[in-house]
């Protein structure tokens, strides 16, 4: 689960973490409210999205060209005067409001969110600080060691990635034992490594410390400060903040929880997480429900080896009820590029004939407007066959998983 | 002979009266699993499936000598009844549950490194371990099998069940099937599993389904490649078509910063002599081929 900057800063505050004083707004009279109220001078005003590269980020009408925004935003094309980044310098009040109003509404496209950007509904008003150093910290499970592992290197600012890629000896590592959190020599290391010295050294110290002890406490999956600033003053802080969360422990974290924002989720991942489901959209045109995560991914592998392109994963779990089918079917068909749809399933402990009938009742209860493709296999597999084909309904079945691609991709392609 | 576990292994089941415990209980029992009993704290001193419950891993392996145990209990207990049982000196923890959150199994597995270095786990997330006709721990169907020489090893679970049918219609058998899981942190990788097959006498060569996501495929190309796993070894990789960034249904299997790509394993695999599946529907037929190399 992803949060918000607002809402990871306000995290980070609550942990003993320093960040820049900041106030959300959600109209462009409240960011001028909070440039007044966070003393004026020089203000940054933040598009809230769950997505990196807002700084070059393009916000758009929402019926704008969002295509181009993606080639603007990725720097293939030039920008054009006027059109209004992610994250924005003012320094007078009307200014924070215009800010506020050339974002707020709008949709934002960055070169990670893809053409579709996400929609911004709220801005975070923020102080802006002399910065003297950029540096970059970053916490993750690694699974080599098995442990959370601080990720430290002084090539702030810049994507990490390409760090790691190029340069991975820049990158500063320390492995986090989770009863421990981070030892003081370990903080110690970390500091003299980012070149900290004397008071700056100390509060880097317990920022590390008290950000690692976040991360532990709230069961986060990745958090990453992307910049960690010294000020010229010599502060530490997070000048920006992204955090997601393990799903699976979100049950005892109540208040980590409640700060989903379903405007920034796929609906239709969305819509299958509430009933079990796994899903992810992907490009293509052959849709496909499958029991299983290795078989949902080897599927679309399959697809795609026969020369088709699938259009999502779909993991319906080890049993396939009928209303888990049903449901499944329901999401696949709301996406209107799918040609075609493939359901791969392997009976093992569910049994085919019970999931022919689950398949039976979900097609007879939509409108199934493209060819469906099913192949069976496992406990029961000739009465669950023998049950689609005596059934009248226009279902191909298949044979094996070659068998059901070939037929898929020409179904997708209107030759069967 | 095979790994793991076979006609002398004792199994109990942690979750015992739970549905899916329960079910799941019953089906291993059926295909001749010696169940012995089973553990839910506060249901002690009942019976279940005709064998005792009880309220504690420690009561139950003095009562039974129990040797194995299969956990069903759910996510926010799981990672603890791990170490109940590691605690119990059962010697194999086979955890069955998904969902368990990822450093609740940090802290499991340095616990069980610190302490009880010899308790080998397999999973979580997975669908567990079978020796065809001897011994079927887990919520595989069991009737897919068949016993033979070969050994098998994956991330998955119903993409090991097409895989393990796969061999049987060519006729070719199994000496053991092992599940290790979906998760990020795991108690067994495909590097420990190899080993394991390695020293089986009775293992002929092994197939592999790895997916997306994390480094431990790249290990077992390493170790193939420094000529410590000398048996025959094919393999499949299940994402190959799988977007950066996105998580595919199990928590381990995410493509992130460039790393756990299919395309980086599969070059790893075939860089260390092993065969690589194309497709899904080939996994069988590529064991075939390796075994003929």
């Amino acid at each position: 689960m992803k949060v918000h900057e607002y809402q990871a800063k306000d995290l980070l505050k609550a942990a003993g973490v320093a960040v820049p004083a900041g106030i959300v707004a959600t109209t462009p009279e409240e960011a001028g409210a909070a440039f007044d109220e966070l003393g004026g001078g020089l203000i940054v005003v933040k598009a809230q999205v769950h997505a990196g590269g807002r700084g070059k980020g393009v916000a758009i009408a929402p019926d704008a060209d969002r295509a181009e925004a993606l080639e603007i935003a990725s720097g293939r094309k030039p920008r054009p005067e006027g059109m209004a980044k992610g994250v924005q310098l003012v320094q007078s009040r009307k200014a924070a409001v215009d800010a506020a109003a050339s974002l707020l509404g709008k949709t934002l496209v960055t070169y990670q969110t893809g053409p579709e950007g996400q929609p911004i509904s709220k801005v975070l008003v923020t102080v802006g600080h002399n910065i003297a150093r950029e540096l970059y910290l970053g916490l993750a499970v690694d699974r080599a060691t098995q442990s959370p592992v601080l990720m430290a290197s002084t090539e702030g600012g810049v994507e990490i990635e390409t760090v790691a890629e190029k340069t991975p000896e820049k990158i500063h590592r320390e492995t986090i034992d989770v009863g421990l959190g981070l030892a003081g020599f370990q903080a110690r290391k970390v500091c003299q490594v980012l070149g900290l010295k004397g008071e700056t050294a100390k509060k880097g110290e317990t920022f590390f410390k008290n950000f690692v002890r976040l991360f532990i406490d709230k069961d986060a999956s990745l958090a990453e400060i992307n910049p960690l600033i010294v000020t010229e003053s010599g502060d530490v802080l997070a000048l920006d903040c992204k955090l997601n969360f393990d799903d699976n422990a979100m049950f005892r974290h109540p208040d980590v929880a409640a700060l989903l924002d379903p405007a920034e989720e796929d609906p239709a991942e969305l819509r299958a997480g509430k009933s079990g489901l796994s899903y992810v959209s992907l490009d293509g045109n052959i849709a496909c429900l499958v029991n299983g995560a290795g078989l949902a991914m080897s599927t679309m592998d399959l697809i795609k080896f026969h020369g088709g392109e699938p259009a999502n994963f779909l993991d319906v779990g080890g049993g396939a009820s009928k209303d888990q089918v049903l449901e499944g079917f329901r999401i696949l068909l709301g996406s209107p590029s799918v040609k075609a749809v493939l359901v791969n399933i392997f009976g093992g402990i569910m049994k085919c004939d019970i999931i022919a009938s689950a398949i039976l009742a979900a097609y007879d209860e939509i409108d199934f407007r493209v060819p469906l493709v099913v192949r069976l296999e496992g406990t029961n597999v000739e009465a669950g066959k023998k049950l689609i084909e005596e059934s009248g309904r226009k279902i191909i079945t298949a044979t094996g998983l070659t068998d059901a691609a070939q037929k898929v991709v020409a179904a997708a392609k209107g030759v069967a | 002979m095979s790994i793991l576990v076979d006609k002398n292994t004792r199994l109990i089941c942690q979750g015992i009266t739970g549905k899916a415990g329960a079910f799941h209980s019953e089906q291993c029992r059926d295909y001749g699993t010696n169940l012995v009993g089973g553990v839910t704290p506060g249901r002690g001193g009942g019976s279940t499936l005709g064998v005792p419950v009880f309220d504690t891993c420690t009561e139950a392996v003095k009562a039974t000598g129990a040797n194995a145990s299969m956990i069903f209990v759910p996510p926010p207990g799981a990672a603890d009844a791990i170490l109940e049982a590691a605690d119990a000196g059962i010697p194999l923890i086979i955890a069955i549950t998904e969902g368990i959150p990822v450093l609740d199994m940090a802290r499991a597995v340095a616990y069980l490194k610190a302490h009880h270095p010899k308790t080998r786990l397999i999973g979580p997330n997975c669908p567990g371990v079978i020796t065809p006709g001897q011994c079927k721990i887990g919520i595989m169907p069991g009737y897919i099998h068949k016993p033979g020489h070969v050994g098998v090893v994956s991330r998955s679970g119903t993409l090991t069940y097409e895989a393990v049918w796969q061999l049987t219609n060519l006729g070719i058998g199994q000496s053991t099937c092992v599940g290790i899981g979906g998760d990020p942190v795991n108690g067994t990788d495909f590097v420990a599993a190899l080993r394991m097959f390695q020293a089986d006498p009775d293992t002929e060569a092994v197939l592999m389904m790895g997916e997306i996501g994390g480094n431990a495929e790249e290990q077992a190309a390493a170790l193939k490649k420094s000529g410590e796993f000398t048996k025959p070894l094919a393999a499949f990789i299940a994402g190959q078509t799988a977007p950066t960034g996105k998580r595919m249904g199990h928590a381990g299997a995410i493509i992130s910063g460039g790393s756990g790509k299919a395309s980086d394993k599969i070059a790893a695999l075939e860089n260390a002599g092993i065969r690589v599946a194309k497709s899904p529907a080939d996994m069988g037929i590529t064991l075939q081929a390796a075994l003929r190399d």
